[in-house]
């Protein structure tokens, strides 16, 4: 059920996508995503029982568990998870599910570069696949500066480690609100903005890439 | 193009049986006609809905429309104020009330009997919630057990509770299950594609030979044939038609007739 895309959004390209869903049978929901070379495997549980230690008696508890390829998770996974975890509270209706915990649990198969919006976008296929009330879908967009000041859309992990800057938003479907943003080097504010603009364009395709892959699971029934 | 369109909400009769992703926005007839008339006063009773629309599962209210919080086809059903709601695969289930369920009996608390039915806490039974059943004459129920049951609570901030027994008293088929056959979980999706009226596959398998066939809106199916292997048998189908198209799922059933 692969969906294989590639667009031109101006220079800027994102590398070929592709997308499964439900491919794990014990998960609620599962989703394979990949983006160029770099690909994330999520599962899903919940709304399930939560531990008396870990509920909340208004809203559903998240919790989000990012493993490394080798090795155990660090603090650099800790921070990610902290950062996935309130895009997806953002978006999802938690408080029709008092007192239960969700578990979201990605793995990353493969890193090239982009990792945090590859894990962003595995990330909300898994919440999508599991069918959990959410307000509105997000979705990952990383963005790499160069030296001379060209932006590149969807860096490689090659591109990333020459790059000036990286930065990485999560945007949401309603209205291309910006969830979360999250730099790493120096650039200018007006740099900064750049991205975003371009960030909120490359969105669009990627949300049309969703419905596409949504598309292609329900019209096997 | 598609997506732009989305933003600002479709029809929602132009979406039926299509896919809708959380976040679309559906507009309804009357809400057009709103539109048309702008901040105008209606005071005419012609202008009244005829019914109350039905919001179902995956759909929101929100100021214009209708939200979609889930993903899945667009389904319709006409008649009075006409219902609207999501048909989404999903695993995991939620309780909902009036829901035949299959639960397993987790354990005897005093009065109440704990069961597992699948979400996301334990369902409470009474003891007195069974045909027949009074404070001397307790029905057999044991742990591990498992019944069939309807429920009359299920809502977020609650337990949700389960009985045996119709508005009546009577059974009406709910109980304790017997003791052989076999117990397996399929996606809701197929749960509800089986229970629906004159259920394609479900007449099918019953050409093949009888057998036993108890559905839970959870997901859990119960079968009970003459023998094992024709009990495994029925599994092996139902649990295939997840996958399989109805031609496939035809010709499986016809080398299983021809033998």
């Amino acid at each position: 059920m692969a969906v294989e895309m590639e667009v031109a959004d101006g220079q800027c390209r994102l590398r070929p996508f592709s997308c499964e869903l439900g491919l794990l049978s014990r998960p609620d929901g599962s989703a394979a995503f990949l983006q160029g070379d770099t690909s994330v495997l999520a599962g899903l549980y919940g709304p399930a029982e939560a531990k008396i230690s870990k509920e909340l008696p208004d809203r559903a508890a998240l919790e989000v568990l990012l493993r490394p390829k080798v090795g155990l998770p660090g603090v650099l996974e800790r921070s990610r998870e902290q950062l996935l975890r309130q895009t997806c509270e953002a978006v999802l209706l938690g408080v029709l599910h008092p007192r239960t915990a969700i578990s979201l649990v990605l793995q990353v198969l493969s890193d090239a570069g982009s990792l945090l919006s590859c894990c962003l976008n595995a990330a909300c296929m898994a919440l999508l696949d599991a069918g959990l009330p959410l307000a509105a879908l997000f979705c990952g967009v990383t963005y790499a500066l160069q030296p001379d000041g060209a932006i590149l859309l969807d860096p490689t992990a090659r591109q990333e480690q020459e790059a000036r800057a990286v930065l990485t938003f999560a945007i949401a479907s309603s209205d291309r609100k910006v969830l979360m943003a999250t730099t790493k080097g120096s650039c200018s504010v007006e740099e900064m903005q750049q991205c975003l603009a371009a960030a909120q364009r490359a969105a669009s395709t990627i949300f049309q890439f969703y419905r596409d892959s949504v598309r292609r699971r329900y019209s096997k029934n | 193009m598609a997506a732009m369109a989305m933003e600002r909400g479709t029809a929602a009769e132009a979406l039926v049986g299509q896919v809708v992703l959380p976040g679309d926005l559906l507009l309804l007839p009357a809400h057009y006609d709103e539109d048309a008339e702008g901040e105008r006063l209606r005071l005419s009773a012609g202008t009244a809905p005829q019914g109350r629309l039905l919001c179902g599962p995956g759909l929101r209210r929100s100021g214009a429309g209708l939200l979609v919080t889930k993903c899945g086809l667009l389904r319709h059903r006409p008649g009075g104020g006409g219902a609207y709601w999501v048909d989404s695969q999903q695993k995991r289930y939620v309780p909902v009330k009036g829901d035949h369920v299959i639960g397993i009996v987790t354990a005897k608390a005093g009065d109440v009997f704990r069961l597992d039915v699948g979400g996301s806490e334990p369902a409470s039974l009474s003891y007195l919630a069974f045909e027949g059943a009074t404070k001397r004459n307790r029905p057999n129920v044991q742990v591990g057990d498992l019944i069939y049951g309807q429920f009359v609570v299920a809502n977020k901030d609650m337990e949700p509770e389960m009985v045996c027994i119709d508005s009546s008293g009577k059974s009406s088929g709910m109980g304790i299950i017997g003791q052989d056959g076999f117990l397996f979980k399929v996606s809701l999706g197929l749960i509800r594609k089986l229970l629906a009226p004159k259920c394609e596959i479900i007449q099918e398998l019953s050409q093949l030979y009888p057998f036993e066939l108890v559905l839970g809106m959870n997901g859990r199916i119960w079968v009970k044939a003459k023998t094992v292997q024709q009990t495994l048998i029925i599994v092996n189908i139902l649990e295939a038609c997840e996958y399989m198209t109805a031609e496939q799922r035809k010709q499986a059933l016809a080398k299983l007739s021809g033998n």
